[in-house]
């Protein structure tokens, strides 16, 4: 039987970013009422936006008659800022309660114990997706075909691997759950200062301005292209791109503080 | 010193720990001000042009419209942090070496109503202030600005009461804090963030009924207009109905909890 120490460094590196992951699954089928708020919460948004706006679709410029078609891919992606956000604020708790110090010891790179915890928000983060898109369903939310579909989740799990990179460089940074709020609100700024609410030609000169800039605008409209429209190269590639731009920031950012994480 | 000044000074011993409690740590002050300031902003500038829509009523700007729809959110959130606050007391002992003290059950839970009062009374002000610095009027002027100051404060001190209820009964900060979406439904429910008429069914249907429509229109009405009686009262009685039922759980809850331990 081979060792940890006979395995090559690669084999290893992958055994443990498993070990993680695993470990993420297990709390989640152990105590399965803290997936719930991660669920509920885009799902209260889906519901709400949907019920509360959808008489947006009226105005002048909307590229859809039906809202619900048009909010689902933003609230997919709120459940993935959440889900990633929650996993920077598990890491603050592993933390408090020595847990990050055990595996700091330990001979695993830094930058996989990083890849364990992002990797693990990115399969959790199908979880609300789903949830949600079944419910969109449900209220006649259009097919986005395969393809549509494919497209939205693979933004979906990269949503999420932002915004676990996001919130794990946080709790490193503060050491503490009081950092929760902050991963949260970054987060959810993030999603939603874009076309989340309305196209761009509709949001007040302000939003606009911001929503121009603010790399998940193209995150959104690659997500939503086949919920309301037809999908297309042109419109996916810039919401990969800044999503490899993000992830690069992100992730760098997150493992700088990783490594000067001491016991 | 005669009882009742005495009790007085209990509750605003209690009330001023609960606020340097919530302004000492971001986990409870963030739900009252940074989520509702940042959801004004997005959707202020997301939805802003649904002053076009046809039955829209007569605003200087959206802004204006949803500054009592941001009011609403911060003080129910601080409602519910109140109850965590509670639960973590009751959980914490600390509760339990209240009420082995000298001093009246009922002075407990106020002391901590108090409180959130007084983060309602903050959030209006937080508010009124964005709205003004970002170019919102206030139409009724300095009159209309203290109704819904009042408003606010007292909807706080109300929505309060059902925490506290809930943190009595339960002893458990983690079930108050589970139902900070359900907050988020109510409000959703509501005419908080549009006006009634032009959302959609069933959502409409429900806003129609819900106590906190009629709150939020007493807040919003001198706000984008002038003061209507009516809409005032109707505001007031809702008000009083949820100070009722907060008082009611309340009651019952404290004695469940003296009762069992």
């Amino acid at each position: 039987m081979e060792t940890a120490a006979t395995l090559p460094a690669w084999r290893a590196n992958l055994a443990t970013i498993g070990a993680l992951m695993a470990r993420a699954k297990n709390e989640l089928l152990r105590v399965p009422g803290a997936a719930i708020p991660g669920v509920l919460a885009p799902t209260i948004f889906f519901l709400g936006l949907n019920g509360v706006f959808g008489a947006l679709t009226q105005l002048n410029g909307f590229t859809t008659g039906s809202y619900e078609s048009f909010i689902v891919p933003v609230s997919m992606l709120q459940g993935a800022g959440f889900t990633g956000a929650a996993a920077g604020v598990n890491l603050a708790r592993d933390m408090e309660q020595g847990w990050v110090d055990r595996l700091l010891v330990s001979p695993a790179p830094r930058w996989v114990l990083l890849a364990g915890n992002v990797l693990a928000a990115s399969a959790r983060a199908l979880i609300p997706a789903t949830f949600v898109l079944a419910i969109a369903f449900v209220l006649g939310a259009h097919w986005p075909g395969i393809d549509g579909l494919l497209v939205t989740y693979l933004m979906v799990a990269a949503m999420a691997a932002v915004a676990a990179c996001w919130g794990s460089a946080l709790a490193l940074r503060f050491k503490s759950q009081s950092a929760a709020p902050l991963m949260q609100s970054g987060m959810m700024a993030l999603v939603l200062m874009t076309t989340a609410y309305a196209p761009l030609a509709l949001l007040q000169p302000w939003m606009k301005s911001v929503a121009e800039v603010n790399p998940v605008t193209n995150v959104i409209d690659a997500a939503r292209q086949g919920f309301v429209g037809s999908v297309t190269w042109a419109e996916t590639w810039p919401g990969l791109l800044a999503l490899i731009g993000l992830l690069v920031v992100l992730g760098a950012w997150a493992l700088r503080e990783m490594r000067r994480t001491a016991i | 010193m005669s009882g009742f000044a005495a009790n007085a000074r209990v509750v605003r011993a209690l009330g001023m720990r609960s606020i340097r409690q919530t302004f000492r740590r971001p986990q409870l002050m963030a739900p009252i001000l940074i989520f509702p300031t940042l959801l004004l902003a997005i959707q202020t500038g997301g939805a802003g042009g649904a002053v076009n829509l046809p039955g829209f009523p007569p605003v200087q700007s959206f802004l204006q419209f949803m500054l009592a729809g941001a009011m609403m959110q911060s003080l129910m959130l601080a409602g519910n942090s109140g109850g965590i606050a509670l639960a973590v007391d009751i959980e914490m002992g600390f509760t339990d070496r209240l009420f082995s003290a000298p001093i009246p059950r009922y002075t407990i839970v106020l002391g901590r109503l108090a409180g959130t009062a007084a983060l309602g009374l903050f959030a209006s002000l937080w508010f009124l202030a964005i709205g003004l610095i970002f170019g919102a009027e206030i139409h009724s002027g300095v009159a209309g600005a203290l109704i819904a100051i009042v408003l606010v404060t007292a909807t706080a001190m109300a929505v309060g009461g059902i925490g506290a209820a809930i943190a009595l009964r339960t002893g458990s900060a983690s079930v108050v804090q589970g139902l900070f979406p359900l907050v988020l439904v109510v409000l959703f429910l509501s005419s908080a963030f549009f006006p009634n008429e032009l959302m959609i069914q069933p959502a409409k249907a429900i806003a129609e009924y819900n106590p906190l429509s009629f709150v939020v229109e007493g807040i919003r009405g001198p706000i984008i207009g002038g003061v209507d009686a009516a809409e005032l009262g109707e505001a007031v009685l809702a008000i009083v109905g949820i100070v009722a039922l907060g008082l009611l759980l309340s009651a019952r809850a404290l004695r469940h909890r003296l009762r069992t331990g």
